[in-house]
């Protein structure tokens, strides 16, 4: 079995950290789709900090729309950690 | 009935240990936002904080009383010394048996609870401090003021988060007006600067890392504050019998539950608070000049409050002035209430209304005037005073110019 992408990952962690099933969660789902209200997004951004070892900036994570927008920048931010890791 | 006058004022603030300090700075438009020394700042998100620096208990406190009393409930008996002693009030045995004490804080001791239990989890050891229940319980502010004053009356403490030390001057309101009490020394106090709550609020993404920027477009999150403000309230009777000199008369005070998100606020619960505080108080809506605000500078809050407000006094509110002093002594939690009561008490006793600072341009989402940085000369009949508490519970105490 390959590993999971970000995406993937992504969705699960908002299944999960919201307690719903993951078919529910699609890339194109909107939070007010998903009833993901201010708290619930403070919960899962704090669950993708620990899934991907990142830390994710209060005005980055505001600009963020849906969950396009937070696949987008997860894999930013997983980007530039490899970037800075492999660059030491 | 009893009409209810405010006798006394105490206030530990970032300005200094007296209510003089605070009204000063208040009035000419100073900060005391600035980077938090107390507590290791590098592994924090935000740097900035309303701090009290510097702070010496043994300038206070004996030797034998300092290992029982955590800075919260330090802070509180600081400002009820000075609130009591600017009231004069003259102890007889009855009226320690009879004054009531009643005391807000959100988080009453808990950085003993943290240092308490890091040895537990951090260090490996098998023992808590055994102080740790006595210093973090949220009643030792109360305790203390009646240890150290002898009150032996009924005392008691409430917590509503932000909207704490509001709600126990407004019980300690209804007490005295009722005859239930004499006299009431009320207010609450916070002492919020440790590290796992500075973390636990990091995680909530409502601090600034600018500073606090009440109604202004450019805000960007709350700032947390510590101290304490304290207020006797008495009968006017009782009071002039004495010879007192009532500062301000409290009037009325109102409470509703959002019932709506445990963060997330409504305006329709501020809204009926502030309706009920008015109707409490036998005055009509165009009689108030002045709000202190809630006035977090989250964005939530200030466009939920101006709409409350708005909703609250109608046409009323174009000629209202609004101004949120939290831009100056920071969010001080269970304490901002009676901070706030006592910049509203002192307003309306100087006919000096305090700026709202660090304003830089106006939100049209809160659209009121609310006094940009200059404190303003104007003697206004009445004012009131909101509190707004995460969880949706809500107080606003209403305060008249005593004459």
């Amino acid at each position: 079995m390959s590993n999971p992408t970000i995406q993937e990952r992504v969705l699960k962690v908002i299944a999960t950290s919201k307690r719903i099933p993951l078919e529910s969660v699609q890339p194109d789902s909107t939070f007010e789709a998903l009833n993901i209200d201010s708290l619930d997004r403070l919960n899962i951004l704090f669950d993708l900090e620990s899934e991907f070892e990142i830390e994710i900036d209060d005005e980055q994570a505001k600009q963020v729309k849906n969950i396009h927008e937070m696949i987008e920048g997860v894999t930013l931010l997983v980007q530039a950690k490899h970037a800075s890791t492999s660059a030491e | 009935m009893h009409r209810v006058v405010i006798t006394g004022t105490g206030v530990v603030s970032p300005f200094g240990y007296n209510t003089a300090s605070f009204w000063q700075a208040l009035l000419s438009g100073t900060s005391a936002i600035r980077e938090i020394v107390g507590v290791e700042a590098l592994q924090i998100r935000f740097k900035n904080g309303a701090e009290i620096r510097d702070y010496v208990p043994e300038d206070h406190f004996s030797a034998k009383d300092i290992p029982f009393m955590d800075r919260f409930a330090q802070f509180a008996v600081l400002a009820a010394r000075e609130a009591v002693a600017e009231a004069g009030i003259e102890w007889t045995q009855e009226l320690r048996e009879t004054a009531c004490v009643i005391t807000g804080s959100c988080l009453g001791g808990r950085a003993a609870e943290e240092a308490g239990y890091w040895e537990l989890f951090h260090n490996g050891k098998n023992r808590v401090q055994p102080l740790t229940i006595p210093l973090s319980m949220s009643n030792a502010g109360a305790s203390h003021i009646c240890m150290q004053l002898g009150i032996e009356g009924p005392a008691f403490t409430i917590s509503t988060a932000c909207a704490s030390s509001s709600h126990a001057i407004g019980q300690a309101f209804w007490m005295v007006r009722s005859g239930a009490a004499p006299v009431a020394i009320a207010g609450g106090s916070e002492a919020p600067f440790f590290l796992g709550g500075l973390k636990a609020w990091e995680a909530m993404r409502v601090i600034s890392k600018d500073t606090c920027r009440p109604f202004s477009a450019e805000r960007s999150g709350m700032v947390l504050g510590e101290g304490a403000g304290m207020l006797v309230l008495e009968s006017l009777d009782a009071a002039l019998a004495r010879g007192a000199r009532p500062i301000a008369e409290l009037v009325g005070f109102g409470m509703s539950a959002d019932a709506g998100h445990i963060t997330q606020p409504l305006a329709s619960g501020p809204t009926r608070a502030m309706r009920l505080a008015i109707r409490d108080s036998g005055m009509a809506p165009e009689q108030f000049g002045y709000v202190n605000a809630h006035g977090t500078a989250t964005e939530a809050n200030d466009r939920i409050e101006s709409a409350a407000i708005r909703c609250t006094f109608g046409p009323h509110a174009e000629k209202i002035a609004v101004s949120s002093t939290k831009s100056m002594h920071g969010h001080a939690l269970g304490a901002a209430g009676a901070l706030e009561a006592v910049a509203s008490v002192l307003s309306l006793r100087d006919g000096m209304l305090p700026p709202t600072a660090n304003f830089l341009s106006p939100d049209p989402a809160c659209n009121l005037d609310v006094i940009p940085n200059q404190a303003r000369a104007v003697a206004v009949e009445a004012c009131i005073s909101n509190s707004f508490a995460f969880g949706g519970l809500n107080a606003v105490l209403a305060f008249r110019a005593f004459s």
